[in-house]
């Protein structure tokens, strides 16, 4: 906001800073840049797209991940659409920004889900950071990205903590992080899982060696780096915290068996097709990675 | 010209206002959309459009009254706005043929019309979607400290979407230089307004706390003068107001209603609006041989933006990817890579 007079922010409680991403904001840029809205998210979602096309860009946050569904026609249907039916005309530079996507305990079947899978299937440039340098350079690039661009931050992977030794650098949208280099399985992993499957692959590590692989794009994919990655290990494995039908994992399951050359059968470990329940106990059951003896790994 | 001024004063007409040019845009609009029919019944465009025949006094008295860099927000019936707000004839004929050399590079197609150097920012699909669109643009023009005003149409069936509602709230809220300009032309697609909409409509706009008046829909002087108080309100920086401007189509919903022998309207009921008809009102206030001539260059210009039209390219398959997305990124195709 202190490089460019365009962006300012826009949602509901941003001035208090209820998710805690603008804290401070109001104070330094003034309500003019930092606007509260009432409860009406089709409305300043769209009002976002009618801001961009006049050269703004726009930060919407939505408080909770299911908030994109009472929005979904005018993020879908007409922001992202805009520069295609336009002809090129129309730039959409908006970020929709979600801080704290995912299951939180006790925050029950409303509040729980995922869904950037279901703007991945609609065409929507998303990210879904796994680190705090991660997190910083996918926002910046998605703010000074000419399309509309989700950024989801999971809800578990908030308290991760990361030493930034150096500058702060964008994240460019489409390219993939290798966190950990291995030679017996790629694991591909989303944003909080990616912790999940570094802490699977040192508990391995002596027995399988695994490369972690941290997509960062859902759209754009680095399917180039996927290939290469697979190229070499011949196994593929996916962590995605999304409902298992039409999922994330799906997709990447499917490009692997017709490009990839597999020499086992690839696996992915996913959310159950059901909504998350309230107990702790069944959440665990639907959408946390199973216990490492029972992993794929054990298997493959 | 002055003796046409003369009687046209006589008449009643407010000096300054530009009746012969005000009878030919609305000229334009029934023959462009008239001449599209006939198009889309020879399948030389692709799938239905929505035709603006009978409601173009509301389209050109709004955009007489908005400047060349104040913008508007259209609706799927858009073909009406897009002329007046100044669309070129050849670019809109061209673009309704799918043609590279259409205002949106044969994109958008009847539905999503759009020229943003000329403030319109697009016709819409989806009923009363262009509404915080709208609302937004306002706000960006106030940010730049301009005095542009954003006009935002929609029907008499936008009025139950909530969307529209939450725009209202938010115009009036931060008093944003929008005018809401409702074209009530009695149906929402069949169902009748009386059917799908309870109370009054300018009371709702009202209850937000903005002027709103309704205004004759078949009278382009009328709108022209209702437009002008809204749009000065607006630049003054007193915010939106809400104009319900009743008006009627002619036709169908859409093309293919003519195939469908639908009977939601009786044919007294058509023609008791026929009587009122915009264009018969507004000739009226021309002299001498004004109408023939006018009438006649219409014909000859869309003529000419046909042809020009039909002689344009067609994009190719191979550029079905194309402006997707500003970025270098490519969407995937839709066929295996080793398929």
């Amino acid at each position: 906001m202190a490089r460019d007079d365009a962006v300012f922010v826009i949602g509901e409680d941003v001035r208090h800073a209820l998710r805690g991403v603008t804290k401070g904001l109001v104070e330094d840029f003034g309500p003019e840049r930092v606007l509260d809205t009432p409860i009406s998210e089709q409305a300043f979602t769209g009002f976002a797209t009618g801001a961009a096309l006049s050269g703004r860009r726009p930060v919407v946050e939505f408080q909770i991940p299911s908030l994109l569904y009472i929005a979904f026609e005018q993020i879908v249907n007409q922001a992202a659409k805009l520069r295609l039916m336009t002809g090129g005309q129309a730039s959409v530079p908006v970020t929709y920004l979600v801080p704290g996507s995912g299951a939180r305990l006790g925050l029950a079947a409303q509040h729980s889900d995922h869904p950037y899978a279901l703007l991945v299937h609609a065409g929507v440039k998303t990210v879904v950071p796994a680190t705090a340098s991660d997190a910083y350079g996918l926002f910046v690039s998605a703010i000074r990205d000419d399309d509309p661009v989700a950024l989801f931050a999971p809800a578990a992977a908030l308290g991760t903590r990361e030493q930034v030794d150096g500058q702060l650098v964008p994240v460019p949208l489409g390219r993939a992080r290798i966190h950990r280099a291995g030679d017996d399985v790629t694991v591909v992993a989303v944003g909080h899982l990616v912790r999940t499957a570094l802490t699977v692959a040192e508990e391995l590590a002596g027995e399988v060696s695994v490369e972690v692989f941290d997509p960062r794009s859902v759209l754009p994919f680095d399917w180039e780096a996927l290939a290469e990655s697979v190229g070499r290990t011949h196994r593929l494995v996916v962590f995605d915290d999304t409902n298992r039908s039409c999922g994330l994992a799906a997709e990447v399951l499917a490009t692997a068996a017709e490009e990839f050359d597999l020499r086992a059968r690839p696996r992915r470990v996913t959310r159950a097709d059901a909504p998350i329940p309230f107990g702790s106990n069944s959440r665990r059951r639907c959408c946390r990675a199973p216990p490492i003896s029972r992993s794929p790994f054990a298997r493959q | 010209m002055a003796r046409a001024e003369e009687a046209r004063s006589g008449a009643g007409v407010r000096a300054g206002v530009r009746v012969a040019e005000l009878y030919r845009t609305m000229r334009t609009i029934r023959r462009f959309d008239e001449r599209i029919v006939d198009l889309v019944n020879a399948n030389e465009i692709a799938g239905t459009t929505h035709e603006y025949v009978g409601e173009e006094a509301v389209a050109v008295g709004v955009c007489a009254a908005l400047r060349s860099d104040d913008c508007i927000t259209s609706t799927h019936r858009g073909h009406g706005h897009v002329i007046a707000k100044g669309a070129d004839l050849t670019a809109m004929t061209a673009e309704l043929l799918g043609r590279t050399t259409g205002c949106n590079r044969g994109r958008g197609g009847s539905m999503h019309i759009a020229d943003l150097s000329l403030g319109i920012l697009g016709a819409n699909g989806i009923v009363a979607a262009g509404a915080p669109i709208a609302a937004g643009a306002a706000w960006a023009s106030r940010q730049e400290g301009s005095d542009r005003v954003v006009a935002c149409f929609f029907g008499d069936g936008g009025l139950n979407q909530g969307v529209l509602h939450e725009t209202m709230n938010l115009a009036a809220l931060w008093e944003l230089p929008l005018v809401f300009v409702c074209e009530n032309n009695g149906y929402a697609v069949t169902l009748s307004s009386a059917d799908s909409t309870a109370g009054s409509i300018v009371e709702r706009a009202s209850a937000y706390g903005m002027p709103a008046e309704r205004v004759d829909g078949m009278d382009v002087l009328a709108v022209l003068d209702a437009t002008e108080r809204a749009v000065a309100r607006a630049r003054r920086g007193e915010g939106p107001s809400f104009l319900e401007c009743l008006c009627y189509r002619y036709t169908g919903h859409h093309t293919a209603e003519r195939t469908m022998a639908l009977s939601y309207r009786s044919e007294e009921e058509i023609a008791s609006w026929r009587d009122r008809d915009p264009l018969e009102r507004c000739a009226q206030f021309l002299v001498g041989d004004e109408r023939g001539e006018i009438d006649a260059e219409v014909e000859h210009d869309l003529d000419a933006a046909l042809a020009a039209a039909r002689g344009a390219p067609r994009p190719r398959p191979d550029e079905a990817l194309e402006y997707v997305w500003a970025s270098g990124h490519r969407p995937r195709t839709g066929t295996s890579a080793h398929a």
